[in-house]
């Protein structure tokens, strides 16, 4: 049914991606395609597979970013996948009922054998979180590895997103976003962590934490170290201490 | 290639079977689980035990799937039917292809060994290849390294016995600066990120020195966008800094370098710039307690630093000290003189200084742990200086590498920042002495038919009498390594192989012997050339100028086309590797460690692990080592010899589980439950060292006892910081006209100058050439998601990076009228491609930069004639001459370092010319190269992963 | 938007079929059309066919038409599937509007009055499956739907005029009539639509969707992969300005001037079988104008999911 829950689920499941550490590996990606093609529906196809401009469906990317000129700018690393919103227009505009909204979790799924790859979805979606997969026809995005996080055969500390439990740099988190305690909404709040464009009214799940401010010290007054020994110079200041 | 997808029960997503192994998608070496259903893969992840990479895998690791299944897998033995380079093979049966290559090595091995060239790539059975080399007798051996890092590994291993390069760490969780030179991934690429990732949570800072700021660099808390081959001015107006504030670790510097050690001061002489030493040989210092000449390394010292004493003998000498301290002194090293150059202004110069002093002296990081050193005194507690530094590729592919190297080790001395915590530290099984033992055998009458060498073909010279020349000072190598025109080139240097080989200089060779190295493609400077001279016939004879080429590939690789006899590998998971430290160990600074790959699947096609072949060709060819008494073949596979073989008594390949009993660890009895042992413990082994052994080590007494009885040391005794360096001078003083060993008129002036004892920045050859006209500096970065050629037949990383772009400053568009996507034409003194770019703000505006060898040749790969990699890819290698140009020495040298013979690929400069390609086809663009027969053609879509079984979630 | 051909096909014959069966229902509602069997087949044939030819274009857009079906299910939240449900159900007055208009000559009105509302409502869900799309901002606006309906109503009218007109003589045409009237207004609409739509942008920048904007001007450095994708394809469509604009003319000129004038004289011709053939004229112009002013609905939108991709602005 893909009228939104009525209430703002108990638990709101997401991740907490950090832009100040992601180096862009992208080995969430990979390990994001390598846990979903065979798990949860339809494998993530490719497409022209050893040819030209190869296509396949992808539910997590990282973008490349530069913000800011010359040596003062950043580089930033992105990381998208489907921020699984509250708001989640892609599942209203659903006709099928095949996109649907967890009611106890939050998380935004697709029931592959009622999509009929209208694609609609995606169109409705301002993150670009959602992909139609080139063979199955069959419309593919983010599960939060829903098949790992609940799995009672998977040991407890594995039961997390591949991309999380993937990620070397730790720049993404795993948890409870309505629970003001939980790790990831004590990260938030400590970091500043932010909505994607929130002016959207969306209400994404997923935060993201903003770059650190560089500190080169650029602007700062120029600071130096003393000399040593203004008259004997280094070697006389070594007798000094030596002697 | 799918079955009918079952539906899973709820919950149910574990695999049935979970084996673990050792990743082997590059060098870093993680430990993976790899998840079987139904004997097929279904999931790779990290081993969450394994200290490497504590769980975490890497694109290309989680890719290694995509790799099993990559329609570029070779397949069976081929043998050329047709001219080189037609792709034109026969498949032949495996007795076949053993009996050819038996037969052209025995020939050679009986006429003269040296004619066989074996040279590896990033294998990690470097410890077997150059023992096959050594029972061979050719001195003709060397695995990548000489292209890839040797300046690093050299200036390290000859100043404190260790090394930036796979031998030391940062100490992450400690450290309060890191500053990192010149790296874009590394081979530690997991490990660096998990430690920058602690950097970050601790709120340590992270300088970044790298023209380009991507990667590791986008996250740095600042990024010097330095000018490429200036490291060098840089790190030393550092120095200047330092020493003009006095902010220097004088206690450190006293007890653990050679700073008090005195130099002879007696110009002109043979002895001057040798260390004053007494009747034992024992180098002196001018202790300040006694006011006398006493051993430097005495246990109760107080070396004078500066000054001049008169020797007994009537000669004077000067602390090294003094000498390094007049030589930064100097304004030329001041941040005003050097800003100009390197492109970082000298506020920033001064203030880093500033920063480093602070972090390293105003407050010390403090292990808690007593320790004794070699001298037989207590220390209650470790006292670190917690200043880390790092440097990898953007310093050593400079022909001004090891002196720069050499410089950054100096400033971490400087601050006593070395294997202090919260500093760099040293791995096991480093440090060795400085440098390590054996030195390389190899000289003329090392040489005979039939009989092995009488050492390993690689080591280190102590001085010219152990290089490998011949009575006229001209080089015994084929690639000149360990001559005079590159005295310390530990790792040998591939890279000058096939040039050499083909022009006959030194001579010509019968048979190259390759391994695991692309060398017709991203690996040779100079392309385009090299694959000329694998296909050149000599008018004299009508054959091949390299008459006999052997290649053991796994893939259809580029340089496949040119052997004459192919051997196919297996993959990482079909095969027993080891990751062994008597090779390129995996030891963190707290542990002993190394791994094993066992096979995880079976095989499918008619290949053979590339050891297993080489152990049983040493069996055919009669080298005692792989023959026993009767005749047989000693070791029946790879596995059996990594188990039983001994290096020396008690030292095989891997350390864990040694004794019968399995309970020794470095040293003990093979045991033939070794590999289920390793097994068993996720393919690894891991024995973490005492706490009180854990720093210092070059001074630790208590570590130093337990590595030798572990068998990674010879003995205890101080490992001494060479910041001046002896050795260079000894070469030096020769060239200088002094000594029985003396090179060649032609190459004095070149010794002479560039084995200078002191760190000192000289500019790099290639860039230095002709400014005017080539005034960018052009370098190339490691995508963090591809090995080097690997990765272009993997479905997903391709689709990631499968195409690449010259990436250039805004500055340098605007100039030029450039915009993204535009066609420029760039050429070099060598050479010229045509390629698209791509503007940025993040890198030196002198500076355009590329991904690494994404650029791959039609037709190879299994991929497709138009696909991205050959139509829009490109490499920069094709403008990289692999020669300098004759600059007035009558002859051209290497391109490369004038110490270690280290490749210089980033010492290209180019211009850059807008055009328009309405072909949209970058070039140069060569022949397509044929795939080998048999080979199935690649499948149009790919949806990996269908058999496994849908995973049902319920609303 | 990539400009699908399906669907540009389907908005266009199936808008236009509409308008003519609500044309043709009030027609019959208020007595202006003869229940001359003949007339029913051949205009309630042709609306039908259009319909139906429409729809059926729309399933060539799905990648899985054999579960078609299920999207009648969601009316209750998805205006895509609330013009399925409409669509269908508009069939069933329609249909047997035709059956009674073709059989008995009889044109029972609660069938007529319900057969109009159908349409009407079909066609305000396609409107509204557009503009209820906040990520793509030209789409997102008041007028869109209304642009849909009145370009319908023009069409359907001119359409009627070539229908029905042979029929009416000698008493006034009024389709003619109400189709030259109609025109110019639907048009006015949609150029209301294309200036209103083009002062609102950008309505988002990279720099606000990647939340970077504070750190200074934002650009795209590395795009996720060098192949394409599904969002690249589907939604990265760009099309010139200039080319934009000479469609934007060609639009309306097809769409209302050429009819317009085509109806204009019709009107006064003495030979009917020329006005007849004008009016022929004008119908395919009016629905060649509404397929090039469809297909630049596409391929001016912009989606916001293209900020990630490096569009500076949407
Ligand atoms: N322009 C430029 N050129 C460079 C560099 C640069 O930075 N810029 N870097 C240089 C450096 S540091 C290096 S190390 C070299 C690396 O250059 P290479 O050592 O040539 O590296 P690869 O491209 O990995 O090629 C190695 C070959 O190993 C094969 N291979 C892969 N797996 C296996 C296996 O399991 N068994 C066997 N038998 N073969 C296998 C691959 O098919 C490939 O043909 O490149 C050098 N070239
Ligand atoms: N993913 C991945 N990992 C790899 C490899 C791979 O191909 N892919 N290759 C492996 C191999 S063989 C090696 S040798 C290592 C190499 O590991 P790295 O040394 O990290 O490899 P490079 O990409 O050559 O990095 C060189 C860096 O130095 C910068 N640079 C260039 N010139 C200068 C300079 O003059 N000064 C300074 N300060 N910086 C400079 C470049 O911008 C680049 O960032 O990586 C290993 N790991
Ligand atoms: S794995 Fe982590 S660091 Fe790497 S790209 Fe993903 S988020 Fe960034
Ligand atoms: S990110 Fe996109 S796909 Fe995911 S819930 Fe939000 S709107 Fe839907
Ligand atoms: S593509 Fe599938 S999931 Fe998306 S709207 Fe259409 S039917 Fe629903
Ligand atoms: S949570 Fe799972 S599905 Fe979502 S991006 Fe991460 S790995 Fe992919
Ligand atoms: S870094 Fe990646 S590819 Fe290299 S060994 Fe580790 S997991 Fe494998
Ligand atoms: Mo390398």
């Amino acid at each position: 049914m893909t009228m939104l829950p009525a209430a703002t689920p108990p638990k709101r499941l997401g991740l907490v991606i950090d832009l100040d550490t992601c180096v862009g590996c992208q080995a969430c990606v990979v390990a994001c395609k390598e846990w979903n093609t065979g798990g949860y529906g339809a494998p993530l196809a490719d497409q022209r597979a050893y040819g030209a401009d190869p296509i396949g469906s992808w539910l997590n990317r990282v973008h490349g970013f530069e913000a800011g000129e010359g040596a003062n700018g950043r580089t930033v690393h992105f990381p998208k996948s489907c921020l699984h919103c509250d708001n989640a227009a892609c599942v209203t505009v659903c006709p099928t009922g095949a996109s649907y909204k967890r009611a106890d979790d939050g998380i935004v799924l697709v029931d592959e054998d009622k999509c009929i790859g209208c694609g609609l979805c995606a169109w409705a979606c301002p993150y670009g979180a959602r992909e139609l997969d080139p063979l199955a026809g069959v419309m593919k995005k983010c599960t939060l590895c829903v098949d790992r996080i609940y799995a009672e055969d998977l040991p407890e500390g594995e039961r997390e997103p591949a991309c999380v439990r993937t990620c070397p740099t730790h720049a993404r988190h795993f948890g409870d976003l309505a629970d003001p305690n939980s790790p990831v909404s004590r990260l938030v709040a400590d970091r500043g962590g932010f909505d994607l464009m929130a002016e959207m009214g969306y209400r994404p799940t997923n935060k993201y934490l903003p770059p650190r401010p560089g500190r080169s010290g650029c602007g700062a007054a120029p600071v130096a170290l003393e000399d040593a020994s203004p008259k004997g110079g280094f070697l006389g200041w070594l007798d000094k201490v030596l002697s | 290639m799918e079955g009918p997808s079952k539906i899973r029960a709820k919950g149910n997503v574990a695999a049935d079977e979970v084996k673990t192994t050792t990743c082997y998608m590059c060098a870093c070496r993680c430990g993976i689980r790899v998840h079987l259903e139904g004997g097929e893969l279904r999931f790779i992840d990290g081993n969450p035990d394994h200290p490497v990479n504590r769980g975490v895998v890497c694109a290309k690791g989680a890719a290694g799937i995509m790799q099993q299944h990559s329609p570029a897998k070779l397949r069976k033995p081929l043998l050329r039917t047709g001219p080189r380079g037609s792709g034109q093979f026969r498949e032949i049966e495996w007795d076949e292809a053993l009996s050819i290559a038996t037969g052209w090595l025995s020939n050679i091995r009986y006429d003269d060994p040296k004619k066989l060239a074996f040279f590896t790539g990033r294998d990690q059975s470097q410890a077997l290849t150059g023992f096959w080399a050594k029972e061979f007798g050719t001195p003709n051996f060397a695995a990548h390294g000489g292209f890839c890092s040797v300046n690093m590994a050299t200036a390290g291993m000859y100043t404190y016995g260790g090394a930036f390069w796979e031998f030391g760490e940062v100490d992450f969780p400690r450290t309060r600066y890191f500053l990192m030179f010149g790296v874009a991934e590394d081979h530690d690429s997991n490990p660096i990120k998990i430690g920058l990732a602690q950097l970050k949570e601790r709120g340590a800072k992270f300088v970044s020195v790298n023209p380009v700021r991507t990667g590791y660099s986008a996250i740095a808390d600042e990024w010097l966008p330095i000018t490429p081959g200036t490291d060098g001015l840089f790190v030393m107006a550092l120095i200047h800094e330092l020493l003009r504030a006095g902010k220097v670790d004088i206690p450190y510097l006293q007890r653990f370098t050679n700073a008090g050690w005195l130099v002879v001061d007696a110009p002109g002489e043979g002895t001057d710039g040798l260390f004053a030493r007494d009747e034992d040989g024992r180098a002196l210092c001018m202790d300040l307690r006694t006011r006398s000449l006493q051993p430097a390394e005495a246990a109760e010292v107080d070396p004078m630093l500066a000054g001049r004493v008169e020797l007994p003998d009537g000669r004077f000498a000067r602390p090294a000290f003094q000498l390094l301290a007049e030589r930064y002194a100097d304004p030329a090293y001041s941040p005003d003189q050097v800003a100009l150059r390197c492109g970082i202004d000298a506020t920033t110069i001064r203030r880093i200084a500033l920063e480093l002093a602070q972090a390293a002296f105003d407050q010390p990081v403090v292990v808690e742990t007593p320790w004794t050193d070699v001298w037989g005194r207590r220390h209650e507690r470790f006292v670190g200086r917690p200043v880390a530094m790092h440097a990898m590729r953007g310093i050593s592919a400079h022909a001004n590498g090891f002196q720069t190297c050499r410089a950054i080790h100096l400033l971490q001395a400087l601050l006593g920042a070395i294997d202090t915590p919260g500093s760099h530290r040293f791995e096991t099984p480093y440090p060795k002495s400085i440098p390590p033992g054996p030195k390389p055998a190899g000289k003329p009458e090392h040489i005979v038919p039939g009989r092995p060498l009488p050492g390993m073909p690689l080591g280190y010279p102590l001085g010219p009498e152990d290089l490998l020349v011949d009575a006229e000072g001209e080089p015994v190598r084929i690639d000149k390594a360990f001559s005079w025109e590159a005295p310390l080139s530990a790792h040998g240097l591939m890279h000058l192989v096939i040039g050499n080989a083909r022009r006959g200089d030194p001579y010509r060779i019968d048979t190259l012997f390759m391994y695991m190295a692309n060398m017709a493609w991203n690996s040779a400077m100079n392309t385009a050339e090299t694959i000329g001279w694998l296909t050149e016939l000599d008018p004299a004879t009508g054959d091949y100028v390299i008459p006999r080429i052997i290649y053991a590939d796994a893939f259809h690789s580029e340089t496949v086309a040119y052997a004459d006899l192919v051997l196919p590998d297996t993959t990482y998971l079909e095969r027993h590797d080891c990751i062994s430290l008597l090779d390129r160990p995996i030891g963190s600074a707290d542990a002993i460690q190394d791994s094993i790959r066992q096979p995880v699947i079976p095989l499918d096609r008619d290949v053979r692990p590339f050891q297993d072949v080489l152990i049983e060709l040493g069996w055919r060819l009669g080298l005692s080592a792989f023959t026993d008494e009767a005749g047989q073949a000693r070791y029946s596979s790879y596995a059996d010899y990594i188990v039983r073989h001994e290096r020396t008594p008690g030292i095989g390949p891997l350390a864990g589980w040694r004794g019968a009993d399995g309970t020794a660890t470095g040293k003990g009895a093979p045991n033939p439950h070794q590999l289920e042992r390793y097994i068993e413990n996720g393919c690894f082994f891991q024995e973490e060292i005492p706490e009180s052994t854990r720093f210092m080590k070059h001074a630790n007494r208590d570590y130093q006892t337990f590595a030798v009885g572990k068998g990674m040391m010879p003995s205890v005794g101080p490992l001494t910081i060479q910041l001046y360096s002896e050795i260079l001078q000894k070469f030096r003083l020769a060239a200088q006209g002094h000594g029985p060993i003396q090179p060649p008129e032609r190459h004095r002036q070149r010794v002479a100058t560039y084995f200078d004892p002191v760190p000192f920045w000289y500019a790099p050859f290639d860039a230095a050439h002709d400014r005017d006209a080539f005034p960018l500096h052009a370098v190339t970065q490691r995508p963090m998601s591809m090995y080097h050629a690997w990765h272009s037949q993997n479905v997903w990383l391709r689709q990631i990076l499968g195409e690449n772009r010259l990436y250039i400053a805004t500055a340098l568009a605007d100039r030029n009228g450039l915009r993204d996507d535009d066609w420029v034409r760039l050429e070099s003194r060598h050479g010229a491609i045509e390629v698209q770019v791509k503007v940025m703000e993040g890198v030196n505006e002198h500076t355009v930069w590329t991904w690494n060898a994404i650029g791959k040749r039609a037709g190879t790969w299994g991929l497709a004639h138009d696909a991205g990699e050959a139509t829009r890819g490109f490499l920069l290698n094709h403008l990289i001459d692999d020669l300098l140009p004759d600059r007035g020495e009558g002859m051209r040298y290497a391109n490369a370092d004038p110490v270690t013979g280290q490749a210089a690929w980033y010492d290209l400069t180019v211009r850059i010319e807008k055009i328009a390609r309405h072909d949209e086809r970058s070039q140069p663009a060569f022949a397509p190269l044929q795939p080998p027969p048999g080979q199935a053609p690649s499948p149009p879509h790919v949806a990996y992963g269908g058999r496994f079984g849908a995973w049902k979630a319920e609303r | 938007m990539h400009p699908t051909f399906s669907i540009l096909l389907f908005t266009t014959l199936a808008g236009t079929g509409y308008g003519l069966l609500f044309v043709l229902c009030v027609g019959l509602l208020l007595g202006l059309l003869p229940t001359d069997p003949r007339l029913g087949l051949i205009a309630m044939g042709a609306t039908l066919v259009m319909i139906t030819a429409g729809l059926l274009c729309s399933l060539g857009h799905l990648r899985r038409p054999e579960r078609a079906w299920r999207a009648f299910s969601q009316w209750r939240s998805s205006w895509l599937s609330r013009e399925g449900v409409a669509a269908v159900l508009t069939f069933i007055p329609a249909g047997l509007l035709t059956v009674f208009w073709v059989a008995a000559g009889a044109a029972p009105w609660p069938l007529g009055l319900l057969a109009a509302i159908g349409a009407v409502v079909t066609v305000l869900c396609t409107g509204m499956i557009y503009q209820s799309l906040a990520p793509i901002p030209r789409w997102h606006h008041p007028l869109t739907t209304p642009v849909y309906l009145c370009l319908s109503l023009a069409t359907g009218l001119v359409l009627a005029a070539l229908l029905t007109g042979s029929w009416l003589t000698p008493s006034l045409p009024w389709p003619h009539v109400a189709a030259l009237l109609a025109l110019p207004v639907a048009w006015l609409v949609k150029w209301q639509w294309w200036q209103r739509t083009d002062a609102g942008m950008p309505t988002a920048t990279i720099g606000s969707a990647t939340g970077l904007g504070k750190l200074g001007r934002v650009s795209l450095l590395e795009s996720p992969h060098t192949g394409s994708n599904y969002l690249l394809n589907e939604m990265g469509y760009r099309v010139g300005r200039k080319h934009a604009a000479k469609l934007r003319r060609i639009a309306v000129v097809l769409g209302a001037a050429v009819p317009w004038l085509l109806l204009a004289v019709a009107l006064f011709t003495p030979s009917p079988a020329f006005a007849v053939f004008l009016t022929l004229l004008a119908a395919l112009a009016a629905v060649a104008g509404t397929l090039v002013e469809r297909w630049l609905f596409f391929a001016e939108a912009k989606h916001m999911m293209t900020l990630y991709y490096g569009e500076q602005t949407v």
